[in-house]
């Protein structure tokens, strides 16, 4: 799967609500086969970014391609094979249980009349198991805490078996130790040939996890490139008006951020 | 283990389905079984079949209302379910949103100034229902759509729909005038076969559209965001809901007036007995047409020998539940 074609690319991007543009004029090209974490401050345009490339914003001006071909142009289920998304706020329906929840997932693969298929359910129980959430399967979904809600619906997407995930601020309701083990998911599926796109508000895991980062300020792609080469004192401070030092990590190497006593 | 644990859900949703089945047959039964006196079962289905003393009684006068009562029922049912599902509230259902009311006044208007055929009347409802859905649509559109909103306006539409028809009513000829406030209660009695054909036919189309659509009803349960990440055009998908919700609705009001309350309680009782997720289609219409049946044989049975009109019964019933429902909403928010 990975560098198939020339993956998800937005080309002159323009986006708002109502009176206010958000980005104009944005372009942007997601490595295939990568984990592309997208960072910046509050408000930055990072979710509304995301959420155009996954349909869910209208497109004032620009276009999004995927392979090449235009995503507008093409049946929404179609798209939905390919590209998985999960948003920041999610409520489920009253009653469900996260098995139940899990196996919608799988609806852009089924016709209205095609029954329950052995490669549905393997698909189901993969994404359960992936997503840590297999001992929680008959449970209700509204009975879970936010953290394990949270794996539940990302099982769910995953159950979708898309080549590409866009995942808005996936770690944010999650406790430390599980916000580490999801960031790890997303490698381990990245490692598998799949293209992860995530915004997330943690410099530090982003340059641990992701090998393509992409710092937007203002509506503005302000750098993009491996972490190493992208996240540095000046950008730090350029991006979110930080002063911090920026310094290998003891363990992996890779930039770590630590913020100037105030 | 989690093929055997689905299939154990599965297994309550077709038992509540079953279940649902029989008391609604059992209600059925009991309507034809009624009269001044009860029919003893072995008459009553032998009548049925056309043999014995009473079989015109049962196949002719009877039976064209049990079979009202159950498609009417699940016809109010699967709309009410359509409607929550396109607002994600337990609130927004037609009647409470004003498509019974505007169906309602398409129907007054047929009968007051045309003739009055039922086929007239079936056109004015339906076209009205899509009107009255129109203009809740549109005045409720702002930054995307909201089901809340939609509500909310449906009440205040509601409302002035109810006004108009009154209105309607006493500006009317006497005769029609009388006719109307009988039938303005929502009932089914002196329903006849000839009268009931093109309604069925109207439902049946609309079930079976519907039935289509089922797996994107659920879907679409689980928010815009999702629901357009998994491949459900929700534009299209809205409309599709809309026109055949009213066409449930409009199709029953039409022929029995307005009957208030199946629709709003049906979904929420049939998606319990079941113990589904979210708002199921299928179990909504089995329990429309239980409550139907049921609030219909009440109707008929409280006060004989004179019937009274069902959605006297309903709307009693129903009254309770949507005062329950608000209290619960407005402590959730």
């Amino acid at each position: 799967m990975s560098g198939a074609g020339s993956g998800l690319v937005a080309h002159g991007l323009e986006l708002g609500y109502g009176d206010r543009v958000v980005s104009r004029g944005l372009d942007l090209a997601l490595p295939p086969g990568r984990f592309t974490a997208v960072l910046g401050p509050n408000a930055c345009g990072k979710s509304t970014l995301l959420r155009a490339l996954a349909r869910l914003q209208p497109l004032r001006a620009g276009r999004v391609e995927l392979d090449g071909a235009d995503l507008a142009q093409q049946r929404p289920r179609q798209v939905a094979r390919r590209l998985g998304f999960l948003p920041q706020r999610m409520v489920p329906p009253e009653g469900i249980t996260v098995t139940q929840l899990v196996r919608r997932g799988r609806f852009p693969h089924r016709s209205w009349r095609s029954v329950w298929t052995e490669q549905d359910d393997a698909a189901v129980r993969r994404a359960l198991a992936d997503a840590g959430v297999e001992d929680l399967a008959t449970r209700r979904v509204e009975e879970l805490s936010g953290g394990q809600a949270q794996r539940a619906w990302m099982a769910m997407v995953l159950a979708q078996e898309t080549d590409l995930l866009l995942l808005d601020e996936p770690t944010t309701y999650l406790d430390i130790a599980h916000q580490y083990e999801l960031l790890a998911l997303l490698a381990r599926l990245r490692d598998g040939g799949r293209t992860v796109v995530a915004v997330l508000h943690e410099v530090n895991q982003a340059c641990r996890f992701a090998d393509h980062v992409v710092a937007m300020a203002d509506g503005r792609v302000v750098a993009q490139g491996p972490p190493g080469e992208v996240v540095t004192a000046p950008l730090v401070r350029e991006v979110f008006g930080l002063a911090a030092d920026v310094v290998p990590d003891p363990l992996t190497g890779t930039p770590m951020l630590v913020p100037h006593p105030v | 283990m989690s093929t055997s644990l689905s299939a154990l859900v599965g297994r309550r949703y077709l038992l509540g389905c079953l279940g649902l089945v029989l008391a609604a047959a059992a209600a059925a039964f009991g309507t034809l079984s009624n009269g001044t006196t009860w029919t003893p079962p072995a008459d009553t289905l032998a009548g049925l079949f056309g043999h014995g003393e009473k079989a015109l009684v049962i196949s002719e006068w009877r039976a064209p209302q049990a079979a009202a009562a159950l498609v009417f029922g699940a016809a109010l049912g699967l709309s009410g379910a359509v409607f929550q599902n396109l607002t994600r509230n337990p609130l927004g259902s037609p009647d409470v949103i004003g498509l019974e009311a505007g169906a309602y006044t398409g129907a007054l208007v047929v009968v007051a100034t045309l003739a009055g055929t039922s086929t007239q009347v079936a056109t004015g409802s339906v076209l009205a229902g899509l009107v009255t859905a129109l203009v809740i649509v549109l005045l409720s559109r702002g930054q995307g759509f909201s089901g809340l909103r939609l509500v909310v306006i449906g009440i205040a539409v509601n409302a002035m729909l109810t006004a108009t028809n009154q209105y309607l009513v006493l500006r009317a000829d006497l005769d029609v005038a009388i006719a109307a406030t009988a039938w303005s209660a929502g009932s089914l009695n002196g329903s006849d076969w000839a009268e009931l054909r093109v309604p069925f036919v109207l439902i049946g189309l609309a079930t079976l559209a519907l039935a289509r659509v089922s797996r994107t009803v659920q879907q679409a349960a689980l928010g815009d965001d999702l629901a357009t990440a998994t491949g459900v055009d929700l534009g299209r998908h809205r409309l599709v809901l809309i026109v055949l919700g009213v066409a449930c609705t409009a199709t029953v009001t039409a022929v029995a007036g307005p009957i208030t309350f199946v629709a709003l309680v049906a979904p929420q009782i049939g998606r319990r007995v079941t113990g589904s997720a979210g708002v199921p289609l299928l179990p909504a219409a089995l329990t429309g047409a239980l409550v139907l049946a049921v609030s219909d044989l009440v109707a008929q049975t409280a006060t004989r020998p004179v019937p009274l009109p069902v959605g006297v019964v309903t709307t009693a019933v129903g009254g309770a539940y949507l005062i329950w429902l608000l209290l619960r909403e407005v402590r959730r928010r």
